[in-house]
């Protein structure tokens, strides 16, 4: 047993700095955009957006020495105002910055500042660019709700936050209609998703009657607590589980795992930057964050977790099968992204939190730089984004080429960028955790490593592809090549540099260092036994790395030679495996499939049942059965208006008559 | 043969008499003016009613209330009168079957 850690909140009044920078630059260009249009001088927008945003890194990074200072298990938190105050139930507006959401403060704000950056640049052209930085600050804003959130409530309203800003940005071009349809998709899976968290804050408030989460946390450390989650059952499975199950289907909806995935690829329709600010470094690791943020609840149930891990790992490969094929540039990054996220997962379903954040943080540097590098690809291109119409880019555009050489080496695991190190330690932890049974461990391992031969395999095509093969672009696209500006290469540099030198934050200690990373989130996690994993040699270690690179290496090689200059057997490749790659081409079909099982259905539901019986037959029918039954009443009876004022005083002398004799006869 | 005195009873029924006189009057008349004079005649057959009532009650609670009576009716005849002088400027006709606008 470790020892227990004590937590002790400090108070701090520059919290709320962290979110409020970007929320008034939101405020000012979205203001500013409504009433000024065009008019609003782009400098200035491109200044406040990008200045509120760094001014919210600063902050963090403040936080971050302010909790190196402080002693282990030490948290910041700032109330901010009551918030939802009914009877006994209290939920503040209150900030959290620990040694957790610290680490997603500083990647939201720096990668964020980047590609905020980066967007000055990329939409030097486009006409609203004020409305698209006030979005922008505002996905910021939110997704700092989210991270920084002190209670689950609060978190909720950042997490929709961050979904409404993700709908605005897909569908940032709405004149194209495949483009707002695209956002409309990512809208609703994710409410859908969002159902389910709903589901487990509900249950999670029912049974614990906590909303804070060190309250959660304080609560669930006393074993009687504990026992009653895990002991009581509800609908079959014990309660911690069925909270975990439920929370993680929200997870599903906004991380993009299996089965609610399939909104991200489609997500590609937003501008560049956005897809790598919200669809891959950010907001869609919302789930990951939130897993380990509850990683109390999720210690108490290995059941859940065994879910998670299986879930996970399993859209790691699926959606890297996919990638294989995909033409469109950006397409081949989102599956990649979700196959990624899929690798997270697992690490948090075997209980590797540690290593999930980890890869968090890697894949937000590397995936943002192979998405602005591709932006930066778009852009030169003039809009181009077919792989099939690129190629010989290396020496056009060589800070793009070499930026993402640097990327590439990193998603594919190479020894010893920043992909590598997380990765392994994922595929280490997934081999050597003691909270699953052995067969259970060795599968995820074993799908794990096929996943990440198939990594190197997509992304070495795609930078085959893209650079290194001969031009195969149309002449007038051709002619317009250029290199970014230094408002994107800039960003592109500085996100390289930190995909080569990611891993040393988190040095193995087979390798030598000291795994800084995992000891800063150490205490995060109390109660998370990490016994079975002295039980391995380190030459098992060793033995391990070497066979995920040398696949990797394998791969990458491989592929290389094949483009370079077999590409006949690529295309002999493709047709023997006729069925796989057009099942992978167009997506194993899952649109389509949902289209015909849940969409078509329920959209017939909704028009023979609901519209058609529901509310034409029975709501309308009973407010129109009203008015015709007072229609008909009073059809009979109107005939007594005769308009005659003599036969109404006849009515009169009858009535008085009546009266009388009523009175004298009961008498 | 004694002499018949006249008591109570005999004014209530002239009273009566005269109330009913004017009821069908005003149901069966068709001349707006007519309806009207006959409205006066119920007027008059309760106040006279009243009258008998303070006179052998001897309580002048009945006289006060034909005051208020004949108060009620003076304005009565004022608006009632200028009304039907309204009318048959618009419509040319007193007759009542003939003015039922106000129908359904």
């Amino acid at each position: 047993m470790e020892q227990a850690v004590h937590i002790a909140a400090v108070t701090r009044d520059y919290l709320v700095w962290i979110p409020l920078l970007p929320l008034l630059g939101f405020l000012f260009n979205g203001i500013g955009w409504i009433l000024l249009r065009e008019k609003l001088p782009r400098t200035v927008v491109n200044w406040i957006a990008c200045l509120t945003v760094a001014g919210g890194f600063l902050f963090s990074v403040r936080g971050f020495f302010d909790l190196m200072s402080l002693p282990v298990g030490s948290y910041l938190h700032q109330e901010i105002f009551d918030w939802v105050v009914v009877g006994d139930i209290s939920a503040p507006f209150g900030l959290v910055l620990d040694r957790l959401s610290a680490v997603m403060c500083l990647v939201v704000t720096g990668v964020g500042g980047l590609i905020h950056l980066y967007s000055t640049g990329y939409m030097g052209h486009d006409h609203a660019f004020a409305r698209y930085f006030a979005y922008l600050n505002l996905f910021t804003f939110a997704m700092l709700i989210l991270v920084m959130a002190a209670n689950i409530l609060l978190m909720f309203v950042g997490w929709e936050g961050v979904g409404l800003c993700s709908y605005l940005l897909i569908g940032f071009w709405y004149e194209d209609e495949q483009k707002a349809i695209a956002g409309q998709k990512a809208f609703i899976v994710n409410r859908i998703g969002d159902f389910g968290f709903l589901i487990g804050i509900f249950t999670l408030f029912l049974f614990t009657g906590q909303l804070d989460f060190y309250g959660m946390r304080a609560w669930m450390a006393d074993p009687l607590n504990a026992e009653f989650l895990t002991k009581g059952t509800l609908l079959g499975v014990s309660i911690a589980t069925f909270i975990g199950i439920a929370l993680f289907v929200g997870a599903t909806g906004k991380s993009a795992q299996i089965p609610l995935y399939v909104w991200l690829p489609d997500a590609m329709a937003g501008p560049t930057p956005v897809s790598a600010l919200i669809h891959a470094a950010t907001m869609v690791t919302a789930g990951v964050y939130m897993i380990g943020r509850m990683s109390f609840l999720y210690v108490l149930t290995p059941e859940a977790l065994a879910i998670v891990a299986g879930i996970g790992i399993a859209t790691a490969i699926f959606s890297a099968t996919i990638g294989l094929t995909q033409n469109d540039i950006k397409k081949v990054l989102a599956y990649s992204t979700v196959s990624q996220l899929g690798y997270m997962f697992a690490a948090m379903g075997v209980g590797a939190f540690a290593a999930g954040i980890f890869h968090l943080t890697t894949h937000a540097f590397f995936k943002a730089l192979l998405f602005l590098g591709a932006g930066s690809v778009i852009h030169g291109l003039s809009g181009e984004q077919d792989m099939r119409k690129m190629g010989g880019l290396s020496s056009k555009m060589p800070i793009t080429f070499m930026t993402m050489l640097a990327a590439w080496l990193a998603i594919a695991g190479i020894f010893p960028f920043a992909g590598f190190v997380s990765k392994d330690e994922i595929l280490w932890k997934a081999f050597s955790n003691s909270v699953h049974a052995t067969t259970f461990n060795t599968a995820v391992y074993v799908v794990g490593l096929v996943a990440a031969g198939l990594t190197a395999i997509y992304m070495t095509r795609l930078m085959m592809m893209t650079f290194m093969t001969k031009s195969r672009m149309e002449h007038d696209v051709e002619h317009h090549v250029h290199e970014s500006p230094w408002t994107m290469a800039l960003p592109l540099v500085l996100l390289a540099v930190l995909s080569v030198l990611g891993g040393l934050l988190n040095w193995p200690k087979a390798l030598g260092g000291s795994a800084l990373f995992e000891h800063w989130l150490e205490p995060m996690w109390p109660g998370l036994h990490e016994a079975g994993a002295h039980a391995f040699s380190h030459a098992l270690e060793y033995g391990l790395m070497a066979l995920s690179v040398g696949i990797a290496a394998t791969a990458i090689v491989v592929v290389f030679f094949l483009y370079r200059s077999h590409t006949d057997k690529i295309k002999a490749l493709a047709e023997n495996m006729h069925l796989f790659y057009e099942a992978s081409l167009n997506k194993y079909w899952v649109d389509e499939i949902y289209k015909a099982l849940i969409i078509e259905p329920l959209k017939r539901l909704s028009d023979k049942v609901l519209f058609r019986f529901v509310d034409v037959g029975i709501v309308d029918g009973a407010v129109n059965g009203v008015g015709s039954v007072t229609k008909l009443w009073a059809e009979l009876w109107k005939r007594m208006q005769s308009g005659q004022v003599q036969t109404y005083a006849l009515y009169m002398v009858f009535g008085v008559l009546l009266v009388l004799c009523v009175h004298f006869g009961l008498r | 043969m004694s002499p018949i005195v006249i008591g109570l009873d005999h004014f209530l029924s002239l009273s009566a008499v005269l109330f009913g006189i004017g009821m069908i009057g005003a149901l069966v008349r068709r001349n707006a003016i007519t309806v009207f004079m006959s409205i006066e005649l119920m007027l008059n057959a309760v106040n006279l009613a009243f009258a008998a009532f303070a006179y052998y009650r001897w309580d002048t609670t009945g006289q006060v209330f034909v005051f208020l009576v004949m108060v009620v009716a003076a304005c009565e005849v004022a608006a009632g009168l200028a009304i039907i002088l309204a009318l048959f400027r618009n419509k040319e006709t007193v007759n009542l079957d003939e003015l039922n606008v106000m129908r359904w």
